[in-house]
């Protein structure tokens, strides 16, 4: 076990759930109640010194009780350390707590995961879609559910025509592209 | 005579000064006066997303008092094209022309930070000259990044004539890019477990003289830049963030190493070649605009310096695996052996398949770290592919570095972030 998650298991015993080693990557899983503890200790221990936030993104697991996962990956510029975090969420009530009063640059990686898999981030100070349109209704695309091509909301649009078409009529067809334009 | 008439003049000039402190201390009064009853309203400035500086298609709200800047809100996404989706329903090998698509002005170095990735979860060995190349290339994309950056830079403050000599040098890059792949742009040129093509040996002679001749050219740049008073007055103290606030949101590439923090991938976990070669990673102090243009001159220079030395020790070989379940057979035993070519078209049809697991997998680009987060489940398509823009990342600090600064910054603080609007909204 990784020096960092035996600590871990250690300092927060019943909140820490189990920590595995693949490919030179460390990951933890924690129960997302008490997440923001361990995310703060993370930051402000020395002993851990994960500074730097990586990135926020999350999965969906359509079939797991606990549909969706969200990865928090940090780096500690002073141990040279990477480690990933995971929590789990359940479909019915997607909320985790925010972590941007720890690393300010978590406002927009949560925002992003907001707007694409529907995650609510307790705590967040602007929780709003980033990538999407804000009156965009269809849900949140990167849900497995959802399809590739979208679900219609686009065909809706109206369709404002740029030129009137002028070209003058040959034998009750339109003339060629050449008188195309408003004279 | 001379001396009566500076006598004369040095009055005329005290008069002048006395006049001046007079009419100053009156603009002093006045200025009292009004402060108290002027009565001030938010003013809200939209900005974009059509504007040419924005380099892309970027929208910002501004709220302003008077001509300073209150707060700022980017509003993104213009240009999501969804990228992550798509890549859920594609093979890893059509995935790296999408990867050319995110930061269109440095491809290069997009294929390999997806291609690493995906090479993390295969752990896949890319023979040895493959690495060199790919060292070479990425810091041929390097150069051209930050020559493209320049020239855009200068050309928002409004020195117009830096941007045609960096497109010069830019220009002779772009075309080794097309020798080597075809294309300009969008490269395509990394595989995973290698390149595409090798680096022939006249590429190599040219790249050579290139960088010769480099050195003097970032001379002249500078000669243009370096002491240039607009230029001063346009890129010192503004968009200063100190080295606790940088980290703190996450920043990367220049634009985190303008405050002092010598982060870069590069140096922190080595990959390519670039542990066997020598190069420093330049640090700024003040961490303003001005010390994110310096940093991204002298890694220009250390760029040509790490080209020369993977040239020197370019070593023979293969540069792509020949572990056949991820790399194409040759074509010409594909036209004559009928397993090869069932083989080929598997390849292409259904891919090769990743072992199940993820990983996090970050390169140092131009930009910053560009990293890939792959969910693999086993098959020959990634069950979750997640993006780390480093133009994304940096958009984030943008309300923090351009809050008090003046509404003409805005451009400069677009510009030294060197975003491009196809990575940040992906």
């Amino acid at each position: 076990m990784h020096p960092v998650a035996e600590s871990l298991e250690k300092r927060f015993a019943g909140m820490f759930l189990g920590s595995r080693e693949s490919l030179g990557d460390l990951t933890v899983y924690v129960r997302a109640e008490n997440a923001l503890e361990i995310f703060r200790a993370l930051h402000d221990d020395p002993e851990y010194s994960y500074d730097y936030i990586v990135d926020v993104t999350s999965v969906d697991y359509p079939m797991d009780p606990e549909r969706f996962e969200v990865v928090y990956i940090l780096y500690s510029l002073s141990r040279r350390h990477r480690i990933m975090v995971k929590v789990r969420v359940t479909e019915d009530s997607p909320v985790v707590d925010s972590v941007v009063g720890i690393w300010k640059g978590a406002e927009f990686m949560e925002r992003e995961v907001y707007d694409m898999m529907g995650i609510q981030f307790r705590g967040h100070p602007d929780l709003r879609r980033i990538l999407m349109p804000d009156d965009y209704e269809e849900g949140y695309p990167l849900r497995k559910d959802f399809p590739l091509v979208g679900k219609g909301w686009r065909d809706s649009f109206s369709f404002v025509p740029r030129f009137q078409d002028v070209r003058p009529e040959i034998d009750g067809k339109k003339g060629d592209s050449d008188s195309y334009f408003p004279v | 005579m001379g001396i009566l008439e500076t006598e004369k003049t040095t009055g005329v000039k005290e008069d002048i000064r006395q006049k001046e402190i007079v009419l100053g201390s009156l603009r002093q009064a006045v200025l009292q006066n009004l402060d108290s009853s002027i009565q001030t309203d938010q003013f809200l400035l939209n900005m974009g997303p059509q504007h040419p500086s924005t380099h892309g298609v970027l929208r910002v709200l501004l709220e302003l008092d008077g001509e300073r800047i209150k707060r700022s809100v980017p509003d993104l996404g213009y240009l999501h094209r969804g990228t992550e989706k798509i890549a859920e329903y594609r093979t890893y090998n059509q995935i790296i022309p999408l990867t050319d698509r995110l930061d269109y002005v440095s491809a290069m170095a997009n294929n390999y930070a997806f291609v690493r990735t995906v090479e993390k979860l295969l752990q896949l060995k890319v023979p040895e000259r493959a690495e060199f190349v790919r060292t070479i290339v990425a810091e041929i994309q390097r150069i051209v990044n930050h020559l493209f950056w320049l020239g855009t830079q200068a050309l928002d403050i409004g020195a117009m004539s830096v941007f045609f000599y960096t497109f010069r040098e830019r220009e002779e890059l772009l075309d080794i890019f097309e020798i080597l792949c075809g294309a300009r742009l969008t490269t395509n040129y990394y595989r995973v477990g290698g390149v595409e093509s090798d680096i022939p040996q006249h590429v190599i002679d040219r790249l050579y003289k290139f960088i010769e001749a480099f050195d003097g050219n970032i001379r002249e740049y500078n000669t243009l830049l370096e002491t240039n008073r607009i230029w001063l007055a346009r890129t010192k103290n503004i968009a200063v963030i100190t080295a606790e606030d940088a980290i703190n949101f996450g920043l990367s590439g220049p634009t985190l190493r303008g405050s002092g923090i010598p982060y870069d991938l590069r140096k922190f976990e080595p990959y390519g070649a670039y542990d066997q070669v020598e190069f420093d990673v330049p640090v700024g102090q003040n961490g303003d605009i001005y010390d994110r243009y310096y940093i991204r001159i002298e890694e220009m220079r250390q760029s040509a310096k790490i080209i020369r030395q993977c040239l020197d020790k370019l070593p023979s070989g293969p540069v792509m695996t020949d572990d056949h379940k991820v790399s194409f057979p040759e074509k010409g035993r594909v036209m004559h052996n009928m397993e090869t070519l069932i083989h080929h078209f598997l390849l292409v049809v259904h891919g090769f398949n990743v072992p199940p697991g993820d990983t996090y997998c970050g390169t140092e680009t131009p930009k910053g770290e560009l990293g890939f987060y792959i969910v693999s489940d086993g098959t020959g398509k990634p069950y979750r592919m997640k993006i780390r823009a480093p133009s994304f990342v940096n958009m984030g600090a943008f309300d923090h570095m351009a809050k008090g600064y003046m509404i003409a910054d805005i451009i400069t603080i677009f510009g030294t972030y060197d975003i491009v609007m196809g990575e940040c909204d992906r």
